[in-house]
């Protein structure tokens, strides 16, 4: 923990050399998710509500995805560019280090610049949080501390899913954006809207569902069974295949000799 | 001219060699096509009568969108030109006898063509074999249609005028990540890139609608869709035919302004 510590530090100071440019690439993910955010406003002018859901319940589910994907997004950026680092050989430097392969790619990359989401999801929270509708009781904040602690690691576990399949690959693939940046964008509405077949593959196979749309339905009060508190810890399990896959993928990585 | 032509024909062979990394991104946006649709379609279900567009006209709209992504969106830059700029090999391109305005215009256009023309065939196939809800129509009558291409052309030649401003811009600043992105944000909601103009609230809309962005994606996607039919169509072209005539002109004087003090950085 110390270690990480220390290369975070590192990194931080190192993208902190490039004030401007850092800066410029934080204004503009802060203006890429405003205007999806725009979109969203300008539809519930037109509409209203969506499938009985209102603005402001939107608003709420958007901004716990968009934070625990830009969280995710910025301490697990080494995932994300895992390829690369298979590709320059990196990784055998890293297989031959004192201290677990998991730990050294997450040490190896941090992107904050991502807080020009996250500042803008904060911003989301700081005005739905209030004007939601939602009596803030222990139970509901315990359920959004739920979403958003058990969303990050999910997301974390999808970026380990698109690094292990570059073992294979060597190449990041494409697909996986369906579920990365797909998530994150088509997150902006409660994962219901899309219908019940999207609705089961988001349950039971990517469960993004599970921090998403089912403990909103007790924040908002569709639901009062307790237990839809605790869906976002049955998302845990995904880690498990997850790793699963990583260990798999260690197994059979043969380097790419550069 | 002929010398534009084997421009083009050259970037053109070049980018058929990534195949495979098409097919990743038809996938892709197949996924992403579906989606769009699927959440235009809650909305439809929710209120109908505040549905400006038909189902079956937002599914074409968002097919032939993600059929011809390449062509329109704005944040597909040239890195070769913009290198060119930074890493100093600009001084080459000022000895040829070539107008670089329209040489840059030319590779840029024939980068996007295609990009788009490996992916659109697929896309288009299966869209138009979708069950119901889903399912791709043609437009209403051949006049539509070929209206239509005249205006994808048009929209084709707007965009890449428009991104024509961003690289003369770094001839400035030498970074081009800030003005880009701001750029391209701007551009892609203003040409109906996240949601189609006809969603924009009234009085916002009528306004968007004259812009240089309008000319983009929006009125080829909507003559297609039909949502736009009958004179209109003939003054959205002329509209589309202004902005480029302006934003060439516009363009080509920037440039030569930028060029008459550009400084070659060494190396």
């Amino acid at each position: 923990m110390k270690l990480y510590g220390k290369f975070f530090s590192i990194h931080l100071r190192c993208q902190m050399q490039y004030k401007a440019s850092f800066f410029m690439t934080s204004l503009g993910q802060f203006l890429v998710s405003f205007s999806l955010l725009l979109g969203i406003f300008f539809m519930f002018l037109r509409f209203n509500t969506v499938e009985g859901f209102t603005f402001e319940q939107v608003l709420l589910c958007s901004a716990v995805i968009l934070f625990t994907y830009s969280i995710a997004e910025c301490f697990g950026r080494g995932f994300d560019a895992f390829p690369m680092m298979i590709g320059n050989g990196e990784f055998d430097r890293a297989l031959v280090r004192p201290r677990s392969e998991v730990f050294l790619v997450l040490a190896s990359k941090m992107e904050f610049s991502r807080i020009g989401r996250l500042l803008q999801a904060i911003a989301l929270f700081c005005y739905a949080i209030p004007t939601s509708g939602i009596d803030w009781s222990a139970d509901k904040v315990l359920t959004l501390f739920l979403m958003i602690s058990c969303g990050v690691v999910i997301f974390f576990g999808l970026f380990v899913i698109y690094a292990a399949i570059s073992f294979f690959t060597i190449e990041g693939i494409e697909v996986m954006n369906i579920v990365t940046d797909g998530g994150r964008e088509f997150g902006a509405y409660p994962f219901s809207i899309y219908g019940n077949e999207v609705l089961k593959i988001l349950t039971y196979v990517i469960p993004l569902a599970l921090f998403q749309y089912y403990p909103l339905l007790y924040l908002i009060g569709v639901r009062d069974n307790p237990l839809y508190i605790f869906t976002p810890l049955i998302g845990l399990l995904f880690l498990i295949p997850c790793y699963g896959l990583w260990r798999f993928g260690l197994r059979k990585y043969k380097s790419t000799g550069s | 001219m002929s010398a534009y032509l084997a421009l083009f024909r050259i970037r053109f062979s070049a980018g058929l060699q990534y195949r495979a990394a098409a097919l990743g991104g038809i996938a892709t946006q197949f996924a992403w096509g579906f989606m769009l649709i699927l959440q235009f379609a809650a909305f439809y279900r929710t209120n109908p009568d505040a549905f400006p567009m038909t189902p079956s006209q937002i599914a074409s709209y968002i097919w032939m969108q993600q059929a011809l992504l390449a062509l329109f969106m704005t944040w597909f830059v040239e890195h070769d030109i913009l290198s060119s700029i930074t890493s100093g090999s600009i001084a080459y391109e000022l000895a040829r006898p070539m107008n670089l305005y329209n040489r840059w215009f030319c590779q840029a256009t024939a980068n996007r063509v295609v990009k788009a023309t490996l992916r659109f065939v697929p896309i288009l196939l299966i869209a138009f074999l979708l069950p119901e809800p889903f399912r791709m129509t043609l437009p209403e009558n051949l006049e539509q249609l070929s209206f239509f291409l005249v205006s994808t052309v048009l929209a084709l030649c707007v965009v890449v005028a428009f991104s024509m401003f961003i690289y003369t811009t770094v001839f400035y600043t030498l970074s081009s990540a800030g003005v880009r992105l701001v750029a391209s944000v701007l551009a892609d909601f203003f040409a109906g890139a996240i949601i189609p103009l006809p969603f924009f609230p009234d009085g916002v809309r009528q306004v968007v609608e004259l812009l240089p962005f309008a000319a983009m994606q929006n009125m080829p996607l909507r003559i297609y869709s039909g949502s736009i039919t009958g004179s209109d169509v003939l003054w959205g072209l002329g509209l589309q035919a202004f902005w480029l005539i302006t934003l060439v002109i516009l363009g080509k004087l920037a440039m030569r302004k930028a060029l008459t003090k550009v400084i070659v950085q060494g190396g």
